[in-house]
């Protein structure tokens, strides 16, 4: 079986691009040439130069001793929370900000959750001299209040999207909408593996660098390219497809998925997509998504802003249906406890995202020879607030 | 090509105006009494959209109205069943309008079937793609003679218009300019070179001029480059002002037509 996308633009039955006449030609512009514009040799050196100069890859692969000895097996971080503004998203937009200069465009418009994507679309739009306005829901520029400052002080333009339930679903409504507006001279940096073909593949070859490095790394540590465990959180699902994306047809490597479960499963506030969701459609990809009977798209619910979307990507759709992946979930309280003992053990204070992965250790069952890679998406910095309520350091 | 819109096009191949309402909004069970007030105040032609929870294609007010009326309990079982004797009392051609997922979750054949069974003639899905319509869709649409409306833009390349012409089978909605709904910039120039543009091309469907047009001006612009237009987001807001719905409706089609 194929895990990658087939030149129709699907992942098994999921996938594809179904949108609206009025984005067509946006889209069909960047079917037509993303590939061909990525594997040139001068995108190529500019894009390394970056990753390397400014974002400070090659991120380390850190054996975690005591997190190690606790679960009895061996725990390995891909630390993308070190990456310059924190997490995994710039990967991203620094791939597609050059893309987008190359197609000409002048004006660039993101949506983001936690507000770590659109801190690297602001980023990058600095970097790059351009126009960026980032689309943000209402709920969430409340509760990740340090990152709307840092996009607006790497002058970007932070639009509130007010309807719905004001999270990541309705931030990228906007944004879709305002690329139907603007269809001339704006690019739209989609900040995970969704959306319309040719996004999720574009996105996943993005973040692909992440599993690119696990594989040199644990070869030059552990002797052996291949974990036996590869474990990733999933809000949309990019840190996870760019931590799975060199293990996808190496099927010894277990490749373990990590939902929010928010207040529980089936607590009616939860954003675990894979065992909520059905086949349907949102934002321009057919996918698992969470809808009532009639088909209108539910509001999720996570404590972490950045996991509250009540779709996955398209090839974490078919991961799942295909068994290729095995899905997990974290509730909210597992993933605070989950962030406190990676701080008390390691010293290292992972965002709420990450810690859903981490979440899962114990789940695991990983036996004492076991090779556990977790991908830390991201850090703690943007949570703090939620973090000194939850655990009442403020009250200390 | 359903006879109902056939007909109308044969009869009127000018200067046609269609209306867009979302079912359920303002009320639950106003369906009924907007049709027939619209078809009794001179609309030719009516698109009742279904409401959707992430209507990506729409502007605030489009939005506003689809939310009110899933609120009120409005779904596509229940339109059916208000839709179900509606050919008892007239024949004014009706388009369904829509996103396709909700019409997924129903089932696309159950939709078809329904749809025709009460009397649809047309559908437009905004986000059901040229491609897929093709592979998967096309033969339900043609067994229940259910006309496919396709959308055009500005943007749209001129082979593109060809296939969408050649897959049509009613009309052609021509997307006045790249917008969502309900933005009342009037008509611009470079709308102009557009529609002068297609109408050139000789299509073999009519088009109708969609997307801002909001009054007696911009209907009458539109009609001059193309069979006729659709009002949908100024007729939704007018659906909001004190006075019955009779009333409202009544005075907001003699703003345009007289
Ligand atoms: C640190 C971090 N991890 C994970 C995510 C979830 O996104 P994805 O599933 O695309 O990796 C986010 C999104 O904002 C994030 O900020």
């Amino acid at each position: 079986m194929s895990y990658h996308v087939n030149e129709k633009g699907f992942y098994g039955k999921f996938g594809g691009a179904y949108i609206p006449e009025m984005l067509y030609p946006n889209v069909e512009e960047l079917r037509q040439n993303y590939l061909r514009i990525i594997q040139e040799p001068d995108f190529q050196q500019e894009l390394q130069a970056l990753l390397k100069d400014y974002v400070g890859r090659p991120s380390p692969l850190y054996f975690a001793p005591r997190l190690s000895e606790k679960y009895n097996t061996k725990v390995y971080l891909k630390r993308e929370d070190l990456n310059h503004t924190g997490a995994h998203k710039i990967n991203n937009t620094i791939g597609q900000v050059l893309l987008a200069k190359r197609l000409g465009k002048k004006r660039i418009i993101a949506e983001t959750g936690a507000g770590q994507h659109g801190v690297a679309t602001a980023t990058v739009c600095a970097l790059m001299g351009l126009e960026c306005i980032v689309y943000m829901g209402e709920v969430d520029i409340e509760r990740q209040a340090p990152n709307v400052a840092r996009m607006k002080m790497l002058g970007a333009q932070v639009v509130a999207a007010t309807s719905g339930s004001k999270t990541l679903k309705d931030a990228t409504n906007e944004a879709i909408r305002d690329w139907i507006n603007n269809p001339e001279d704006t690019y739209y940096i989609i900040g995970s593996v969704v959306g319309p073909h040719p996004y999720p593949d574009m996105v996943a070859r993005f973040q692909a660098v992440i599993s690119e490095e696990i594989r040199v790394q644990l070869l030059e540590k552990e002797g052996t390219e291949l974990p036996t465990y590869v474990v990733a959180c999933v809000g949309g699902g990019s840190n996870a497809a760019g931590a799975f994306y060199h293990y996808l047809d190496e099927p010894e490597v277990q490749l373990v998925a990590v939902e929010a479960a928010g207040k529980g499963i089936h607590s009616g506030e939860s954003a675990a997509t894979s065992i909520l969701g059905k086949d349907g459609i949102i934002h321009g990809s057919r996918t698992l998504l969470m809808q009532t009977e009639d088909g209108q798209i539910t509001e999720p619910y996570s404590i972490s802003a950045g996991l509250d979307y009540p779709g996955v990507g398209p090839l974490h759709a078919h991961l799942f249906e295909s068994g290729r992946a095995r899905f997990e979930n974290a509730t909210d309280e597992e993933a605070l406890q989950a962030v406190l003992e990676l701080t008390r053990l390691e010293g290292i204070i992972p965002a709420l995202e990450s810690a859903h992965a981490l979440a899962v250790l114990e789940r695991l069952q990983a036996k004492p020879d076991d090779i556990v890679v977790i991908n830390l998406s991201g850090r703690g910095d943007k949570d703090l607030s939620t973090y000194l309520k939850h655990f009442h350091f403020d009250e200390q | 090509m359903s006879n109902r819109l056939k007909r109308l096009f044969a009869q009127k191949p000018k200067g046609l105006l269609s209306v867009y309402f979302t079912a359920g909004f303002p009320n639950l069970n106003d369906t009924e009494t907007i049709i027939l007030e619209l078809e009794k105040n001179g609309v030719d032609l009516l698109e009742i959209g279904m409401p959707f929870s992430d209507p990506l294609a729409d502007g605030p007010t489009i939005q506003a109205s689809s939310t009110v009326a899933l609120k009120n309990g409005m779904t596509i079982p229940k339109l059916f069943e208000q839709l179900q004797d509606i050919r008892q009392k007239t024949q004014i051609p009706l388009v369904l309008m829509g996103y396709l997922n909700p019409v997924m979750q129903y089932g696309v054949e159950r939709f078809c079937q329904k749809a025709a069974e009460v009397g649809v003639d047309g559908i437009i899905l905004p986000d059901l793609p040229l491609q897929q319509y093709v592979e998967e869709y096309k033969e339900l649409f043609e067994k229940y003679n259910l006309s496919k409306i396709f959308l055009i833009t500005p943007q749209t390349p001129e082979a593109r218009i060809r296939e969408i012409d050649s897959l049509s089978n009613g009309f052609i909605y021509m997307v006045s300019s790249a917008s969502t709904t309900g933005k009342t910039v009037g008509l611009a120039e470079q709308s102009q070179a557009y529609f002068q543009r297609v109408s050139e091309m000789k299509l073999q469907n009519p088009g109708v001029i969609g997307f801002g047009i909001h009054d007696k001006d911009t209907f009458e612009a539109a009609c001059t480059h193309a069979s006729g237009a659709i009002i949908g987001s100024a007729f939704v807001k007018a659906l909001h002002r004190e006075g019955s719905l009779p009333e409202n409706i009544k005075s907001f089609i003699q703003s345009i037509k007289n």
